[in-house]
């Protein structure tokens, strides 16, 4: 076919574009769906709690991935710096994805437990005061923002229709959930059972009267990376 | 070539006014110059912030991560959308030889399109945002951009079936081979379920969402910033240098090596990531083979300037596209090269990933898109340009600008990629992450300086161009009266 026949008739060169710019990306993309190895199968991962999902939405909101990101790549300084790499299963719940594309700050995947909420709060408020040499801005109205939680079930609901496995009863007290994981003291009971003994359960902001959009950012922080149970996971190559 | 038909447009003017739809062509140059002091003001505040971090006074608003995503919204889909509408429609029409389409839709594309832009400057400072890059903008604002992606399809496809001439020109191959994959990205990329008006979790997750947001992030690279802009090139240049295109074969082999390449290169944005490593090598392997379409555009575009390279010296359009396909060649290059796997485990996550985009967008679309528009503003008017050695004036400061940008990034992203792998001699970790930071400041600096330089540079050409149009207003008073 000589390329006069294309380059005069419409039809045939928009769909012969088509045809051309579709390839690559159905190669690509599709078979991640399908290919089991791509998830690997772990113990530990579970759903975010709702005080967690909304910490979520702040991160987003705040464009913390411009400069963060959530991926540490399998090498040794990486390893040092950072802890084990990344799985695809620790971000099976990340709607969207953060993995993030920069680092003008460190990676944050394992940052969950590093530091204090005492040395997050300082640094939230100031990141100069704590690491004199960072470039990031304050976000000092976070500790001073009140929580809006009122929208969480909804916002559960949402995501357990794109494939998160939110259970009707975490739903049904999500914001109860809220509370008791923003608290110190407090009956968590409900919160264990539903989320596991492990999540990370304090005032996280500092401030015992008010649940602050810093308690959510710091239930956030410091769970990240932390869900994993890496003494039974065994690498294959995939 | 079709470009040789077309006579000299000052001297028809009259006629091609009433031929051809230049109303929505104007509104969108006088945009695009808008956009791009915006754009580029906006990323000068961002330089300026990393340099010093109390630069947005505890606001909110203008915190880093909510502003980053406006410069970058501004610069490509504002500021490069609006150059690409408005060169779309002012060669599509005198390709083809007649009017736009339809004036509903060519005034809907206007409108709908600046909507869009006014609606993402309110929200991304309110913190309103998909949290995917380059996506940003909410699941309305989605919806709006792919109604005006739709008008824009039919547009150009309708004016095309009404052509006057038999064979589609080169320039709308690409034009249109960028409509078609920009609206297919957007809308796959983009699939979301809505909280409420403003809020939306995205259909994918983790890893697939991954690989579906670099499909669409390297292509927005691909085929918005770059296929696009070759198709300005193929119809700007070879005006501009009053020569034929260099290669006709060059320019189909190219068309579809590129359209059919570029798609599958997203994934070496994930390298020795959780993305599986076939996907990854795969994209590298793509990334590494788009060297060959891409410089066969460049050597297409410069080429044209064969038999007329002494032209150079007394006309700064025609230098500006040279140098800008100078580097787009290499940026072309660059990228190819930090898609090896080897090479990428060092670049990736620095600033090295900055300069190399700097040096495509400020390099190669800002200046063969101020080129497009020196050419195209007076000949909209049917005037001459106010001032030729201002051109000149903006030319050296877009290229001194660029070149102080690229460096400092070089210097910075390489050497913070060494430190963050440095070992002391007891096999500890050399380097603090604070400590790798400490060390970007003065580059941070002069990175700053040179997209300063740059952004007067713009300035320059606004004052310029504001200049010509003025002449214009005043030359066709008396006529009107």
């Amino acid at each position: 076919m000589k390329h006069e026949t294309i380059e005069t008739s419409i039809p045939l060169l928009t769909i012969l574009v088509l045809v051309a710019i579709s390839i690559g990306g159905l190669v690509e993309i599709v078979p991640l769906f399908f290919i089991k190895s791509t998830i690997e199968r772990v113990s530990g991962m579970r759903p975010y709690t709702p005080l967690e999902l909304i910490g979520r939405d702040i991160y987003i909101r705040e464009g913390c991935y411009n400069c963060h990101s959530q991926m540490i790549r399998p090498m040794r300084d990486e390893a040092e710096r950072y802890g084990h790499y990344s799985l695809a299963a620790e971000s099976m719940y990340d709607h969207p994805f953060q993995w993030g594309s920069k680092r003008t700050g460190p990676d944050l995947a394992r940052v969950g437990g590093k530091y204090s909420n005492q040395w997050h709060q300082a640094h939230m408020r100031h990141p100069q005061s704590v690491v004199p040499e960072s470039v990031m801005p304050g976000y000092p109205w976070l500790q001073k923002n009140a929580l809006k939680y009122d929208d969480v079930e909804k916002r559960m609901q949402v995501l357990s229709k794109v494939g998160v496995p939110y259970t009707a009863e975490q739903i049904a007290n999500a914001k109860q959930d809220v509370l008791a994981q923003a608290s110190a003291s407090g009956d968590a009971s409900g919160l264990a059972k539903r989320y596991g003994n492990k999540v990370p359960k304090d005032d996280f902001d500092g401030q015992p009267d008010q649940v602050t959009e810093l308690d959510a950012m710091l239930a956030y922080l410091q769970m990240l990376g932390t869900l994993v149970d890496f003494s039974s996971y065994q690498a294959q190559s995939r | 070539m079709l470009t040789q038909q077309e006579g000299d447009v000052g001297q028809q003017l009259n006629k091609t006014d009433q031929l051809y739809d230049y109303e929505v062509i104007k509104k969108f140059s006088v945009a695009a110059v808008i956009y791009a002091i915006v754009g580029f003001l906006v990323g000068v505040i961002l330089a300026l912030q990393l340099t010093f971090p109390d630069l947005n006074g505890n606001i909110p608003y203008l915190t880093f991560g909510r502003l980053r995503p406006l410069h970058t919204s501004a610069v490509i889909f504002a500021f490069g959308g609006s150059v690409l509408f408005a060169t779309s429609y002012y060669v599509v029409q005198r390709t083809c030889q007649v009017r736009l389409f339809s004036n509903f839709l060519s005034s809907f594309t206007f409108w709908g399109w600046n909507l869009v832009v006014l609606l993402v400057v309110i929200t991304y400072p309110l913190g309103l945002t998909q949290g995917k890059e380059y996506a940003e903008p909410i699941w309305p604002i989605d919806i709006l951009i792919t109604l005006v992606w739709v008008a824009y399809l039919i547009n150009f496809l309708g004016t095309l079936a009404r052509r006057k001439v038999r064979h589609i020109y080169v320039a709308n191959w690409f034009y249109l081979a960028f409509i078609i994959a920009v609206a297919m990205l957007h809308i796959v990329n983009n699939l979301a379920i809505p909280v409420n008006l403003t809020d939306s979790y995205p259909v994918f997750a983790g890893v697939q969402d991954a690989m579906i947001q670099w499909w669409y992030g390297h292509n927005a690279v691909g085929f918005f910033l770059t296929a696009a802009f070759l198709g300005l090139m193929y119809y700007f240049v070879p005006k501009q240098a009053e020569r034929p295109v260099y290669s006709y074969r060059l320019s189909v082999v190219h068309f579809w090596s590129l359209s059919f390449m570029y798609i599958w290169a997203g994934p070496h944005h994930l390298h020795y990531t959780a993305l599986p490593d076939w996907a990854s090598t795969l994209g590298a392997t793509f990334s590494i083979m788009l060297l060959l379409p891409s410089w066969g555009g460049m050597i297409n575009g410069i080429m044209t300037l064969s038999g007329a390279w002494h032209k150079l010296r007394t006309d700064p359009i025609l230098r500006f596209f040279i140098v800008s396909l100078s580097f787009y060649g290499m940026s072309t290059f660059e990228g190819p090269m930090m898609s090896i796997k080897s090479v990428n485990a060092l670049s990736h996550y620095t600033d090295w990933t900055i300069g190399h985009v700097h040096s495509g967008t400020l390099g190669w679309v800002s200046m063969v898109s101020f080129a497009a528009l020196y050419h195209m503003v007076p000949r909209l008017w049917g005037v001459t340009i106010h001032s030729v050695p201002l051109i000149n004036l903006h030319f050296w400061l877009s290229t001194i600008g660029v070149v102080i940008y690229i460096v400092a990034m070089w210097i910075s992203g390489i050497m913070q990629g060494l430190m963050w792998r440095a070992y002391d001699s007891f096999g500890n970790l050399s380097y603090s992450f604070a400590e790798t930071v400490a060390a970007m400041h003065p580059y941070y600096l002069i990175r700053a300086i040179g997209g300063i330089v740059f952004l007067v540079g713009a300035l320059v050409m606004a004052y310029n161009l504001a200049m010509t149009v003025q002449k214009g207003a005043t030359l066709t008073r008396p006529t009107a009266a």
